[in-house]
């Protein structure tokens, strides 16, 4: 039986094309654009649920390089207006090169007790890891204008495909490959602010509220 | 003849970190559809499966915490353990060498890393000889950030006014799904062990990873507690990523094993959602015979 252009096989060749194309354009529209130096303005200008694309200059690092500065360790770079990345890339050499294998981030409460000081020390505008952080960054990042934003746990190989370069690598022998401080440029790197310069905060929120919900199923 | 076992048990790590089993992503893509476009989880969603699709393409670690391997094997009565064991410690080295697996392994006394994954209890490798012609091989990979998750209670708990009774058992497993929040990566799957002692409570525990996620608990009353907690736990509001949403775990698996009177332990694994399993089975001559999972 014909339907002419109306048949399923029709509307199905065109839909999936159109529906891609509003969900892109929805995307253009939805995220917003940050770029390295991470201005006080740009980072004010955040609200917890916004989806941003990083692109520039961040720097990876862990439960030794947040020690370091934090007991007062020079930083080899400035890092004021800067990002740090709560991640321990795969990083191979490949013809004298260094390529990111895979980049998700890790779980950034560890750091806790290190990151106000960091951000009041170093003058850090932008924090990127995974499941947020606590009390203490929250009030660091009111205070000083800072904002964290949370990456997807796990999408290790969506993360690496945004990390155009490596620009550099510091405590590489001191640190270890995993822990060390490298300097990633990236592009349109994909996170949702959860914690901005507001004070506000979607964990502590979402903490509320499941353990609200919680409680009401289990009485 | 070693030569066949490494390289076949080295395929298996490479399938195992780069490759999600059919029953999970399809567990992701059915939960995708119920979170509202443009809300924090369905992006949240998209991006993983996303990424289990890159990874998939090109055989590359899914996740870059390829974390601690559990080799679950089943022997025939008589095989050689030790060659088997050996094998398997040769192929992780392989592996860890051709980057399907992170350099991720740290000898808690010296503080260094353990050169190609073998250290003390590193992998751990579970055997178990059974009658029959056939070796299987199941392998876990869980990630440090959903095993820092992982929580064992002791009933009863005043706190959580957890009794020695099915209700207890769940109101320890929702606190243990509250404590979580998005850290373990949501959404997980939990592996719950009820009774035995404190270690063998856990082992239990971990061992409920290796059954399917469309499978029951043979006992009715366990079966039933596993969609009751699940149920519950996804009216939490936590969410993939912890970020809010409808989805905050894709199952609950369930067993039980015998304990002293004294003692009631309940104890609970939590999995990421990058749940990387798989299994092989090899006759005694090192060949495929088929693929698990």
């Amino acid at each position: 039986m014909e339907f002419g252009f109306w048949n399923l096989e029709f509307i199905r060749l065109w839909t999936l094309p159109v529906l891609k194309l509003c969900h892109y354009l929805s995307d253009q529209i939805m995220t917003k654009h940050l770029k390295y130096p991470f201005t006080r303005d740009q980072v004010r200008s955040l609200s917890v649920g916004d989806r941003v694309m990083l692109s520039g200059r961040i720097f990876t690092g862990r439960d030794r390089l947040h020690r370091f500065l934090a007991e007062g360790g020079q930083s080899p770079v400035d890092l004021k207006a800067g990002a740090i990345y709560h991640c321990g890339p795969v990083v191979i050499r490949q013809r004298g090169r260094w390529t990111v294998r895979a980049a998700g981030p890790t779980t950034s409460i560890r750091e806790e007790s290190y990151m106000p000081e960091i951000i009041r020390r170093h003058g850090l505008a932008v924090i990127i890891g995974k499941g947020g952080m606590g009390e203490g960054t929250r009030a660091a990042c009111a205070k000083h204008g800072c904002v964290y934003l949370h990456a997807v746990g796990g999408a290790a190989q969506v993360l690496a495909d945004k990390v155009e370069r490596i620009g550099g690598v510091h405590f590489m022998k001191s640190f270890g490959s995993a822990e060390a401080m490298w300097e990633l440029i990236v592009k349109d790197f994909p996170a949702l602010v959860t914690m901005d310069a507001l004070g506000r905060s979607l964990h502590e929120r979402i903490a509320a509220e499941s353990d609200r919900n919680l409680r009401k199923l289990m009485k | 003849m070693k030569s066949i076992w490494q390289r076949n048990i080295l395929e298996l790590i490479r399938r195992t970190s780069s490759d999600l089993p059919h029953d999970v992503t399809a567990a992701l893509e059915k939960v995708r559809r119920k979170e509202s476009a443009s809300s924090p989880a369905r992006w949240a969603l998209d991006t993983i499966l996303e990424n289990v699709c890159l990874a998939r393409e090109r055989g590359a670690p899914l996740c870059q915490d390829t974390g601690t391997l559990l080799f679950d094997c089943r022997v025939p009565v008589g095989f050689d353990t030790l060659a088997l064991s050996g094998a398997i410690r040769c192929a992780v080295r392989q592996a860890t060498r051709l980057g399907y697996l992170r350099q991720n392994t740290i000898d808690t006394l010296t503080d260094k890393a353990c050169a190609g994954n073998i250290g003390l209890g590193t992998p751990a490798i579970h055997l178990e000889y059974v009658r029959g012609s056939r070796v299987d091989i199941r392998l876990i990979m869980k990630g440090g950030g959903s095993e820092n998750m992982s929580i064992q209670y002791s009933l009863p708990d005043s706190r959580l006014k957890a009794g020695r009774d099915w209700d207890g058992v769940c109101r320890c497993v929702l606190d243990a799904v509250r404590r979580a929040q998005g850290n373990g990566c949501a959404p997980g799957v939990l592996g719950i062990g009820v009774g035995g002692d404190r270690a063998t409570g856990a082992e239990l525990a971990k061992r409920q990873l290796l059954r399917r996620l469309s499978d029951h608990a043979a006992d009715p009353g366990l079966a039933r507690l596993e969609k009751q907690i699940l149920a519950a736990a996804n009216k939490s509001g936590i969410g993939p990523m912890g970020c809010g949403g409808r989805t905050t775990l894709l199952g609950v698996k369930i067993g039980a094993m015998s304990r002293l009177p004294a003692s009631y332990f309940v104890s609970v694994s939590y999995m990421c959602w990058a749940f990387r399993r798989r299994g092989v089975a090899l006759g005694t001559d090192g060949c495929i015979r088929r693929w698990m999972y």
